[in-house]
């Protein structure tokens, strides 16, 4: 089997979903004839009709409610946000509608809301954003961010056949640059389980998305160049997270970074640490730390987007600090 | 429960004896259930606030009533009426304003915000208003889809048609041709403010142009003028003809909610719309003037609601208050229940798993 891309590999979850269940359909900008912004949704409308391919206006709000709509009536919607960003204009539908329903009418909601997010690509302050964090704080809510194309394609399967929302980032940096063989057959990667991205037994990352890939990047040289062994856990679902994989980790390595391409305030490297505190402060050699973007919005210019975004020479560097401390 | 006497009717062959006697014992059922709610707030037995549809009873239940059972509806915090026409009952009513332990919302949520999508086809609300304009262009649109011949209908405020949600969600039913009727209940105020600062068009019915869906006006108080035209647009979405924008004219003659006194309406607005305009008392002189219907029939359907209310108070009174830990249950349907906010680590926790500490978060081990 040949490889395929990150994008690929969300096309083909979407095809077999939608060949396995027929009630499974897509809304979203452009996401028809046009194939989607980032062609994610490519042929999909020739094959499965208009009817379960819809191209909706420019409503993201609109798109959000009327699949909770569907979804309450037994179908499975699959949202487009064209860019991820534009999720802020359906956060009062997401989070007072769609993330309550089922607790508050024991209305099943099980809609999935993916779309193309993140940096280190001069996307600017509008096309760049990772907002898993103003989600995070949302019960209701599942967050699914993954790294990899097996995981692109098994989560994704995992998150339509899932009974709740959704929130599904796809990281656009990649989109194109990240391939793999997938894994034969019916390829479901359950939610709320972290990978073990890298064995390691000095220090533990956590992290997640396009940021794993740094993490890797920061482990090879660190152990190429003082022998650090640095074990990189790879989230895949922010909520509901899995405590049980990072404590884990912190009782083997006993000394934590936390990275994530989001802004630091606020960001859920904060809430990891807070976690780690509640569950495993006594095996803890160092105090946890945390790499991510300056509180700031991103900006365009590669110098200044490069300054503003994680890179792997700050993993380096907080990998040093903690291996030393 | 039928007239034997059937005299020449002025409603164009709308109604038949038994839907006009039904029409008025609907109105009456809201009136008297909102009255004893009243009461029951005045003892302290409503949790939080009430609010009313006094004077707005003919619109919600004229316009319900042109829906079948397995259409959809999604009320607004003034369509007490449209819910008892759907199926809805004066027990699931009392229970969830006094916060029971078996309110259809099992206590979660407030008055009359449940709802059933697999019987009786009402969904539950939510506050932000105008969001549900959306979320029935996505049910009407999933009718359309499956080849159903089901319609639904939208219920918002003068003020909600002013939101975000409203514009996307009825321009959304407008493109796809969803079979939605979005009935704006244009009762003069949202809390305080008047329709004239919330708009500057003069009429609301007028917004349907800009989305290419026929707009209609009509009297909200007039109960059979209300369910007539509501029963075109219903024809026309069943029809396929897609979705109609509906502007009922009526007047909000409680406040907002119970604790709200109204000094912003000007003097004597009230009284002129409880004396001259009030849809019970006008459907009420229809039904004993031009058709013949006697006002001992009326008494005894009176009588019969208020058994009916009295038989469902005693029932929602006795019934149980919610138990805390059922807080942590149904958010998701995996997993099913949270663990407390105590228990996160077995090692760590102060207290038992059910067991609530006296302080929040205690992690003393």
């Amino acid at each position: 089997m040949a490889e395929i891309t990150f994008l690929e590999a969300i096309r083909e979850a979407l095809a077999e979903e939608m060949a396995r269940d027929p009630e499974v359909v897509l809304l979203g900008e452009d996401i028809g004839k046009y194939g989607g912004a980032f062609k994610a949704t490519d042929g999909l409308q020739a094959r499965f009709g208009e009817g379960r391919v819809i191209d909706t206006p420019v409503s993201e709000a609109a798109i959000v409610g009327a699949a909770a709509g569907m979804a309450h009536y037994g179908m499975r919607p699959v949202c487009e946000m064209q860019f991820i960003d534009f999720v802020s204009c359906a956060y009062d539908m997401l989070t007072n509608y769609v993330a309550t329903s089922r607790y508050r009418a024991f209305l099943p909601c099980p809609i999935v809301v993916r779309g193309p997010s993140g940096g280190y690509v001069r996307g600017g302050p509008f096309h760049s954003q990772n907002p898993e964090a103003a989600f995070l704080h949302t019960p209701g809510l599942k967050i699914v961010y993954p790294s990899t194309a097996e995981d692109a394609k098994g989560l994704l399967k995992a998150a339509i056949r899932d009974d709740d929302p959704v929130l599904f980032f796809e990281h656009k940096y990649l989109y194109r640059r990240i391939k793999a063989v997938m894994p034969p057959g019916d390829h479901v990667v359950p939610l709320g389980k972290a990978r073990v991205a890298r064995e390691g037994t000095d220090l533990t990352i956590v992290t997640y998305a396009a940021t794993v890939w740094k993490a890797l990047e920061a482990a090879e040289q660190l152990a190429a160049e003082e022998g650090l062994e640095v074990e990189v856990i790879d989230l895949r679902t922010l909520l509901p997270m899995d405590d049980e994989a990072i404590e884990a980790s912190v009782r083997k390595t006993n000394r934590v970074l936390i990275v994530h391409e989001d802004t630091v305030t606020g960001g859920i490297a904060g809430e990891i640490t807070a976690r780690i505190n509640e569950r495993c402060f006594e095996w803890l050699d160092a105090p946890v730390r945390r790499v991510g973007a300056h509180d700031v919005p991103l900006p365009y210019a590669p110098p200044l987007e490069d300054f503003v975004l994680p890179q792997t020479s700050d993993i380096v560097r907080a990998c040093r600090w903690l291996a030393a401390y | 429960m039928a007239d034997t006497a059937t005299p020449a009717t002025t409603d164009h062959g709308v109604t038949t004896a038994e839907d006009r006697l039904a029409l008025y014992r609907w109105m009456r059922l809201t009136r008297t259930l909102e009255e004893r709610l009243v009461a029951l707030y005045r003892q302290t037995k409503v949790v939080g606030g009430l609010f009313r549809s006094l004077g707005q009873e003919g619109c919600a239940v004229g316009s319900a009533y042109a829906l079948e059972r397995t259409d959809a509806l999604s009320p607004l915090i003034r369509n007490l009426g449209s819910m008892l026409v759907k199926g809805a009952t004066p027990l699931e009513v009392l229970r969830q304003y006094m916060a029971k332990g078996d309110s259809p919302t099992r206590g979660r949520e407030l008055n009359i915000h449940f709802g059933d999508v697999t019987d009786r086809h009402f969904v539950g609300q939510i506050s932000h208003l105008g969001d549900l304009v959306p979320v029935m262009a996505g049910i009407t649109m999933t009718f359309k889809l499956r080849g159903e011949s089901r319609v639904g209908l939208v219920y918002v405020g003068d003020g909600a048609t002013s939101t975000g949600a409203f514009h996307e969600g009825i321009n959304f039913a407008a493109v796809q041709r969803c079979p939605l009727v979005v009935v704006v209940e244009n009762n003069g105020y949202a809390y305080s403010t008047p329709t004239d600062r919330q708009c500057a068009a003069e009429r609301l019915a007028d917004k349907a142009a800009g989305y290419g869906i026929p707009g209609v006006r009509a009297d909200g108080n007039d109960v059979l003028e209300v369910l007539r035209v509501t029963r075109e647009a219903v024809a026309r979405a069943r029809a396929g003809g897609g979705a109609t924008l509906l502007e009922m004219m009526t007047f909000r003659r409680k406040g907002h909610a119970e604790h709200d006194n109204q000094s912003y309406v000007p003097e004597g607005e009230i009284e002129k719309w409880a004396t001259e305009n009030d849809p019970i008392d006008r459907f009420t002189a229809r039904l004993t003037g031009e058709f013949g219907v006697t006002t001992a029939t009326l008494a005894a359907i009176d009588a019969e609601v208020v058994a009916e209310v009295d038989a469902a108070t005693e029932e929602a009174e006795a019934s149980p208050p919610c138990s805390g830990t059922d807080a942590l249950v149904g958010v998701y349907a995996d997993p099913a229940e949270m663990p407390p906010l105590w228990y996160r680590g077995d090692a760590s926790a102060a207290v038992s798993k059910h067991e609530r500490p006296a302080s929040w978060g205690t992690h003393d081990g």
